[in-house]
């Protein structure tokens, strides 16, 4: 039943890649063949680091509205990148190696989102307090990006907004080899460790009672879904509410929480709605509006929803 | 064995328990009692190692609870906590599947699902296994998270207030179950009870605890005092005898 379901978003999926593709295919096949491949793979890798991270966030905090990028972790990743200009210099920064600084801010994002997370997760802290805890984490660091942003000289802010501006219409491709390894290792993990994210899921009590080392598997995740985060903002900016989306309809979906059905469902449910949204946006509604908005919107509608249907857990 | 050798508890500045040493041989029952804030549920989490060791040592058959491995744990030792925290969408044979995790870290083989149905059955859920278990009453839920415990065939089990939420008659057939497996398997089991008529007729051996102390420790032949009982909970009560067993009369 669930498998057919499965089966069934997998072809959904396979249609909008399909389409994606090959609608309005004109002049040098060639050319715009490799561009559509390499925006498509873009977007297949946001789904996956989305979905992933979302899954395995709420999985490890306990709740189901809680997502990475609502608790401020992409605004954490974007401070990290203002840090860096204005420490470097506008000209430094851009001589740097993007894969290598890539690997840097990845790195220094898992450092600080783990310690600032980690002590919260120890023992379960109420949700209520998480929540506005990552609320002020995201606005203290988005300020205090923009107060950076107005200290650098106009030269630096410029190179600093190129960087950040990355959104779906404008893919940061130059990291999707470092990306893909990054995400391809994370899904692989993240597979490898489904049932004991099942175990976890019945909370900090029971985990361990069934041998889950909980501090140190939680340290793991963290560092797994920073990373992650990392990815998809680096890729296509930040986005708040669609992994919040993407789980939700996931889970109405398929109807369980067991990780080795619902990551799947979630990845191919983020790949139609950012696939089959993209190819609708750029053909069918002459890129009239922006996919970034709409999805926000739709996952903020959904945010509401659970808060109001009080699905907390 | 558990072994249980001067340990205390504080939480803050406040004092939980007072430098309990405690034995507990293999095999039989053992009931935890005491008025509301005596320490049994603190007890019976740092022995199950849910909360750190502050001071002293526990050890369950040899192996210190805070330097084995988590998952070595898990094969020995099961608990149910009394605020246990289910996740919804999960069927209730699922929930009893993961009993098994610690087993095959998630595969479950013939028969581990052997084992799955027969806990099933034992605590009366067959017919609710494929029921989520957001869907079920307080009680059935409470047996699904027993079974679970059961499930995972450690040779001691700690169980918290299990009889909470449970009407007369699964509150027996609980207890009833858990003494066949003790004398059957010779499982180890500790409970935490509030019944002490359950406790009395259940349990090898009763633990009374008080502030953070035991003030008393025996069979409950020898136990159930009226004088006993007043040291323990701070009121008189009569102690009855009616076909051979003893009958606590709490209510006047």
């Amino acid at each position: 039943m669930r498998d057919r379901r499965l089966l069934c978003l997998g072809a959904a999926a396979l249609v909008c890649i399909a389409a994606y593709m090959t609608i309005g295919l004109r002049g040098n096949y060639g050319f715009v063949l490799t561009l559509r491949a390499t925006k498509l793979a873009a977007l297949i890798q946001v789904s996956v680091s989305i979905a992933i991270s979302t899954v395995i966030f709420q999985t490890v905090t306990n709740n189901r509205i809680l997502t990475p990028a609502i608790m401020g972790l992409d605004a954490l990743y974007l401070f990290g990148q203002m840090v860096l200009v204005f420490a470097l210099g506008g000209v430094g920064y851009a001589a740097l190696d993007p894969q290598l600084k890539f690997g840097g801010e990845v790195l220094l994002l898992m450092g600080l989102a783990t310690s600032l997370l980690l002590p919260m997760l120890r023992r379960g802290t109420d949700m209520g307090l998480m929540l506005l805890a990552g609320l002020i984490f995201g606005v203290l660091f988005r300020s205090l990006q923009s107060l950076l942003a107005r200290l650098v000289d106009p030269n630096d802010f410029a190179v600093a907004q190129s960087m950040s501006f990355a959104n779906f219409n404008n893919v940061r491709t130059d990291l999707l080899i470092f990306a893909t390894i990054l995400t391809v290792i994370a899904a692989v993990i993240g597979w490898r460790a489904r049932h004991v994210l099942d175990i976890m899921a019945l909370g900090v009590d029971s985990a361990i009672g069934l041998g889950v080392s909980w501090t140190r598997t939680v340290t793991g995740f963290l560092l797994l879904v920073s990373a992650l985060v990392a990815v998809s903002t680096a890729l296509v900016g930040p986005i708040a509410f669609f992994g919040l989306l993407v789980v939700a309809v996931a889970e109405r979906i398929v109807d369980s929480r067991r990780h080795a059905i619902l990551v799947p469902t979630a990845i191919l449910t983020a790949v139609i709605i950012l696939v089959g949204g993209q190819t609708l946006f750029q053909h069918a509604l002459g890129n009239g509006s922006t996919l970034g908005v709409v999805i926000e919107f739709a996952g903020g509608v959904a945010f509401l929803i659970l808060l109001f249907l009080g699905s907390r857990r | 064995m558990i072994r249980v050798e001067n340990v205390s508890l504080k939480h803050g500045s406040t004092p939980i328990l007072h430098d309990i040493s405690l034995e507990i041989p293999k095999g039989g029952i053992t009931a935890l009692i005491g008025p509301n804030g005596a320490g049994k549920s603190s007890l019976l989490s740092l022995i199950a190692r849910l909360q750190p060791l502050q001071a002293g040592k526990i050890s369950i058959e040899g192996f210190p609870v805070n330097t084995t491995p988590n998952r070595d744990l898990a094969k020995i030792i099961a608990i149910l906590r009394q605020d246990s925290l289910v996740t919804s969408r999960l069927r209730v044979g699922e929930l009893v599947g993961f009993g098994r995790f610690p087993h095959g870290r998630g595969r479950l083989t013939a028969e581990d699902q052997a084992i799955i149905d027969q806990s099933l059955q034992q605590f009366d859920l067959t017919d609710l296994a494929d029921r989520f278990i957001e869907t079920l009453s307080g009680g059935q839920r409470q047996r699904a998270l027993v079974a679970m415990a059961f499930a995972q065939g450690t040779d001691y089990l700690l169980l918290d207030e299990p009889l909470n939420n449970l009407d007369m008659y699964f509150a027996r057939e609980l207890m009833r179950s858990l003494r066949k497996i003790a004398d059957d398997k010779g499982k180890t089991v500790v409970i935490v009870l509030h019944d002490i008529n359950q406790a009395g007729f259940y349990a090898d051996r009763i633990v009374a605890m008080k502030t953070g102390r035991v003030v008393a420790d025996g069979a409950p032949l020898e136990l159930l005092t009226p004088e006993t009982l007043q040291t323990i909970f701070g009121f008189e009560m009569r102690v009855e005898t009616i076909d051979g067993i003893k009958v606590v009369v709490h209510l006047r």
